[in-house]
């Protein structure tokens, strides 16, 4: 295939690939866009292979990798839980770093098959980027490992800190910039195996200080890092489906950490910088906290004030995902209906651990999507709602972050469940959220709290409604 | 003067970037778990790269680069076959209830 025919086709992959994002802007369309990607997917492969000389040994090892990978994906596809969306796409998004770095060392070792000028003498521009390419790469591939391991529960999800933390990270950052300096200088391969396991040491350290909760952030962020280790190999290559994929996806992840640092009321710089919710100020409202009364109740109380109300708005959080509670709720809300009561879902932008969480697990339970509200459609209607059930969440609700300047949550935007008649919290016991700061909603007047596993105490309140 | 083909591609770049931001920003935020799986599919296309790797000459042996090439292909494809998959099931399931509500 001449070099400008598969131009033309790289560039009609691009275009497939905007036409699958844009179909997310509906879900009625969004089916349709998936099929956009995949197409586009189909003929970035078939253009490629014309591309290249078919020998025969190594087409069929090609075929066997694609097929291996292919099974894996296919299974693991079929096979994971809603829930584990969070690590399944940080796992995903590890493999698309690794991959680019095998694709990286690939060319500096056999530039000729790439067109990039011969080894050790590779073009200067292409040597420029391949060092960006596999550096972003090695990077996003070992933080999104750590950012696996904490959402999988293989690691703690606490932030992990030490002193002169930052400063080991801004040297190794300046040590990656003069390694990709000398890179381009001499082209050694010692340089460039240097630059690649520092950068595999970066992406470690950058992510263990970040804690669980924030993860919204990280993931975002690892997405965006691999979309630039995609256009860094793009460039490498000349390929213009690699450069204009790895722009979509770079800019994607970036607005995504933009959104859910906005629902934090957090900088980037602060939320990458980790250790949040470990200082010492927040630990001292908390021992207060704990003398104060808290009226608890059980599924029956609960049953009973929300069968007696015309409105509840549910608020579910990560201690929904935990405890997978999302079917019972779905049968709880269906119960609620029956008895003539309006229910709506409030999800708040950083409601569990990815971008858009709560509301595929509601999906998968069948909630229909124009029942479930994103913060700024929904916040004005607590006012005139009598229950609000919150389910699994805790910091997304707390008043403190509008009153407390002090607090580290303050500026953050909540769901003002505090304007509702009564507010029931399904909670497993009195800790604290994720930010260390206590809830004074708990112990306010109109709160009944119930002590239970979010599932478990969901499904009991559904017996009790019949 | 004849401008560097570079040129060209940053030109793409750039421009792609906006068009990524633009069309992000439109996406509706209970979709934005698909998005990101939908984009850890896309930016698979890196098989692209991994396809030249595996079928890189080298005198009829299987080399290094071909070695890692094929590594680069599972793991992209992987990705591919598992990312959009994975999102076709997401998406089917928000069409379940498109289906109820109109009965």
């Amino acid at each position: 295939m001449s070099a400008n025919l598969s131009s033309i086709l790289f560039l009609i992959t691009g275009v497939l690939f905007i036409l699958a994002l844009r179909g997310l802007s509906s879900p009625e369309t969004s089916r349709l866009g998936n099929f956009f990607g995949i197409a586009g997917m189909v003929l970035a492969i078939v253009v490629s292979i014309l591309s290249v000389d078919i020998l025969f040994t190594n087409l069929i090892y090609f075929i066997i990798a694609l097929s291996i990978g292919g099974i894996i994906g296919g299974i693991i596809a079929f096979r994971i839980p809603m829930t584990a969306m969070p690590q399944l796409v940080a796992g995903f998004h590890s493999l698309v770093g690794l991959a680019a770095v095998l694709v990286a060392v690939s060319a500096y070792y056999s530039p000729d098959s790439f067109g990039l000028g011969t080894f050790q003498n590779i073009k200067t521009a292409s040597i420029i980027e391949m060092g960006l390419g596999v550096s972003i790469g090695a990077i996003t591939f070992t933080g999104s490992i750590i950012a696996f391991m904490k959402l999988q529960g293989l690691m703690s999800g606490s932030p992990i800190t030490f002193t002169g933390q930052h400063y080991l990270n801004a040297i190794l950052g300046i040590l990656i910039l003069s390694l990709i300096f000398y890179l381009i200088v001499n082209q050694s391969s010692q340089i460039f195996w240097i630059l690649i396991i520092t950068s595999l040491l970066i992406g470690f350290l950058i992510i263990i200080p970040i804690g669980g909760a924030d993860m919204p952030v990280v993931i975002s962020m690892l997405n965006s890092y691999s979309g630039w280790a995609a256009a860094g190999i793009g460039f490498t290559l000349e390929n213009t489906a690699l450069i204009i994929t790895g722009a979509l996806v770079g800019s994607s992840g970036a607005i995504l950490s933009y959104i859910m640092c906005k629902g934090m009321n957090r900088s980037f710089l602060n939320v990458i910088l980790g250790g949040f919710g470990t200082d010492s100020s927040s630990n001292v409202s908390k021992e207060k906290g704990e003398q104060k009364p808290v009226k608890s109740g059980n599924a029956e109380d609960a049953a009973f004030l929300m069968k007696n109300a015309s409105s509840v708005i549910i608020v579910p959080g990560y201690g929904m995902a935990v405890a997978q509670a999302q079917h019972a709720l779905r049968e709880m809300v269906d119960k609620l209906k029956k008895n003539d009561v309006k229910v709506s879902y409030a999800i708040h932008p950083v409601a569990g651990r990815m971008p858009g969480h709560m509301n595929v697990l509601l999906a998968e339970a069948n909630v229909p999507y124009d029942e479930v509200f994103e913060l700024d459609d929904i916040n004005n209607d607590f006012g005139n709602t009598d229950v609000a059930y919150v389910i699994g969440a805790n910091d997304v609700t707390n008043p403190v972050a509008k009153t407390d300047p002090k607090s580290p949550i303050f500026g953050m935007p909540i769901l003002d469940v505090e304007k509702c008649k009564s507010v029931l919290f399904v909670k497993r016991g009195m800790s604290p959220g994720y930010a260390g700061v206590d809830n004074e909603l708990f112990y306010r007047d109109n709160t009944l709290m119930l002590f239970a596993d979010a599932k478990k105490m969901t499904e009991d309140i559904v017996k009790n409604l019949d | 003067m004849e401008i560097d083909p570079f040129i060209f591609r940053l030109s793409i770049f750039i421009l792609s970037i906006l068009i990524g931001y633009f069309v992000v920003w439109s996406v509706t935020p209970s979709l934005h778990t698909p998005l990101m799986s939908v984009t850890n599919a896309i930016s698979s296309v890196i098989i692209v790269g991994a396809i030249i790797a595996s079928f890189s000459s080298s005198g009829g042996n299987i080399s290094f680069s071909n070695i890692l090439g094929f590594l680069a292909v599972i793991l992209a494809a992987i990705n591919i076959f598992g990312g959009f998959l994975v999102t076709q099931r997401m998406l089917q399931m928000y069409k379940k209830k498109e289906k109820k509500k109109n009965k």
